[in-house]
């Protein structure tokens, strides 16, 4: 054990480094005056309370649900299903899809935006549309990556010719028997969506710019005004990333819970 | 037949929305870096590659993905191996909670890092307190102050990537070499770390990339003084000064290039690290 005092030293860096910013932007947020000392003057919540009675941060807040909410519906609805419908049936186009999932990873934001507007800023085309389709299509690794282990933990296609050859009819099998065995890692990897997209900044703030205000555009702004307003917003959309990582890590432990059976 | 055509109505969508949201902005982005209104031309990738401005955007970007990645390179490893005495529900957690770092990115990160570094910050105080006047003097919106935030938004990737790479190495290894009289040195000298090595090239080309590609918090720390590649192509496309959008496609391209190597890079060495771990 004692050789491993070394190593244990950058474990705990690791974890330091990782978490010191965390507490102290959440204990900012709770700070009564916090320039002058090294530890803050008191605790207070006003800050918490100025900012949800702020309501441009309420509607800022409500764009950003709006839109990357929208963004993993629309993966949901038209791009599980295809991957769905190439796993089982056309297993030899599968590596189109991951070939896609590594061009969408390799190219950021930043790159997407330059492109973005080039093809539809003179159009005629609503930014926040391309920006919404731009969403979409990035969220594809976590998609894919989500769908394809699912149905890898319950042996989709075998369950599928089972539930056929015991007479259900092939939308039975895939509404009755499929989904609900694939629904736990799937409703993973879309609430990783989100939660990705919740906080994008570039494509946003470059394609769109503070027209649509999300709560990223809002933070953004409060940065140069108020330390205790913007630490509020950390705080808050901390909180919610934690709830957002809970849940996800129970639904994974209870899909690969399932395959176990 | 009719079935395999009923089936391909439900991939049609997911290939209409790639090719409007991700081919053809990309396609533009192309014809557009090679374009000045009326034609054909170079003069785009003329001038980055002559503007020594331009130049000194891409070597900044490089060494800071570069350093950054590297230093989260070495600390993870020895993280992982410290980690390794923990069982693996307790591990599982670990990686869990640094999984919910990596959420913690971009704006919000910069400013947690302007609450502990920034010109009132709890730190810059402390230093002050105790008088450590090296310390005192470190500016959180310089090339220092970048490379803290982009450790960190690094550190919680390299240890997802490394994790599944160390994992892979077993137990029955390290037991033969030890019969065979190998000390622990020895053993990761010889055997763990060359095994382990196109796995830790590929970590440290999808963290490259990852840095490479990374705005929102270098902006919001540094706005457009700092010179990275990613906040020129912002820069030039928002229109600071003046908006220049064929430049910023050409600068983008070469972006996008250095991306494929890097990926391309990680995809064949994690292919050779399968193979070492089978």
């Amino acid at each position: 054990m004692k050789k491993k005092g070394f190593a244990d030293l950058f474990f705990v860096f690791l974890l330091l480094y990782l978490f010191l910013p965390i507490l102290a932007t959440m204990f900012y947020a709770f700070a009564t005056n916090w320039n002058k000392t090294v530890l803050p003057e008191g605790l207070t919540f006003k800050w918490i309370a100025m900012l949800f009675q702020d309501s441009s941060f309420i509607e800022a807040f409500g764009r950003s649900v709006l839109l990357s909410g929208g963004a993993v519906m629309l993966a949901l609805l038209f791009i599980v299903p295809a991957i769905f419908v190439i796993v089982l049936y056309f297993p030899k186009y599968e590596k189109w899809i991951q070939a896609a999932v590594v061009m969408v990873y390799a190219f950021p934001g930043v790159i997407l935006a330059v492109g973005l507007i080039r093809a539809y800023a003179h159009i005629g085309v609503p930014m926040i549309v391309a920006v919404l389709g731009a969403y979409v299509i990035s969220i594809l690794p976590y998609i894919y990556q989500g769908t394809r282990n699912s149905l890898r933990n319950v042996n989709a296609r075998q369950l599928l010719d089972a539930a056929e050859l015991l007479g259900a009819s092939k939308a039975q099998a895939f509404l009755k028997v499929l989904l609900p065995a694939v629904y736990p890692g799937l409703f993973a990897g879309a609430l990783l969506s989100f939660s990705v997209l919740f906080g994008e900044f570039v494509l946003i703030n470059l394609v769109v710019g503070s027209r649509f205000e999300t709560v990223q555009i809002y933070l953004m702004k409060k940065l140069s005004t108020s330390g205790h307003i913007a630490s509020s917003v950390v705080f808050v959309y901390l909180v919610l990333m934690g709830i957002l990582t809970f849940i996800i890590s129970m639904l994974t432990k209870r899909s690969k819970g399932a395959a176990k059976v | 037949m009719t079935s395999k055509k009923q089936l391909f109505v439900w991939i049609l969508p997911f290939l209409v929305l790639i090719l409007l949201f991700f081919i053809v902005p990309l396609l533009y982005m192309v014809i557009s870096s090679f374009s000045n209104g009326d034609g054909f031309t170079l003069g785009h990738y003329q001038e980055v590659l002559t503007s020594s401005y331009i130049l000194q955007g891409f070597k900044n970007s490089i060494t800071l993905s570069a350093v950054s990645a590297v230093i989260a390179l070495i600390i993870t490893l020895f993280a992982v191996y410290a980690m390794m005495r923990f069982s693996e529900p307790v591990r599982e957690r670990i990686l869990m909670i640094s999984n919910l770092t990596s959420n913690f990115s971009g704006i919000p990160l910069a400013f947690a890092f302007i609450v502990l570094l920034g010109n009132s910050g709890l730190f810059t105080l402390l230093f002050e307190k105790w008088g450590i006047e090296s310390l005192t003097s470190f500016s959180l919106y310089s090339w220092g102050g970048l490379l803290l935030v982009y450790i960190y938004f690094q550190l919680p990737l390299s240890l997802m990537l490394l994790y599944p790479i160390y994992y892979g190495i077993q137990q029955q290894w390290k037991d033969a070499a030890a019969l065979l009289g190998a000390s622990t040195f020895q053993f990761w000298r010889k055997i763990g770390v060359p095994i382990m090595l196109p796995g830790i090239v590929g970590t440290f080309s999808v963290l490259f990339a990852n840095a490479m590609g990374a705005y929102a918090s270098a902006y919001a720390l540094t706005g457009s003084n700092y010179n990275l590649v990613a906040i020129r192509i912002g820069a030039l496309l928002s229109g600071d000064i003046f908006a220049q959008p064929e430049l910023a496609s050409a600068i983008a391209v070469l972006l996008g290039v250095t991306m494929i190597i890097a990926m391309l890079l990680s995809e064949w060495s994690i292919k050779k690290t399968r193979r070492n771990l089978k």
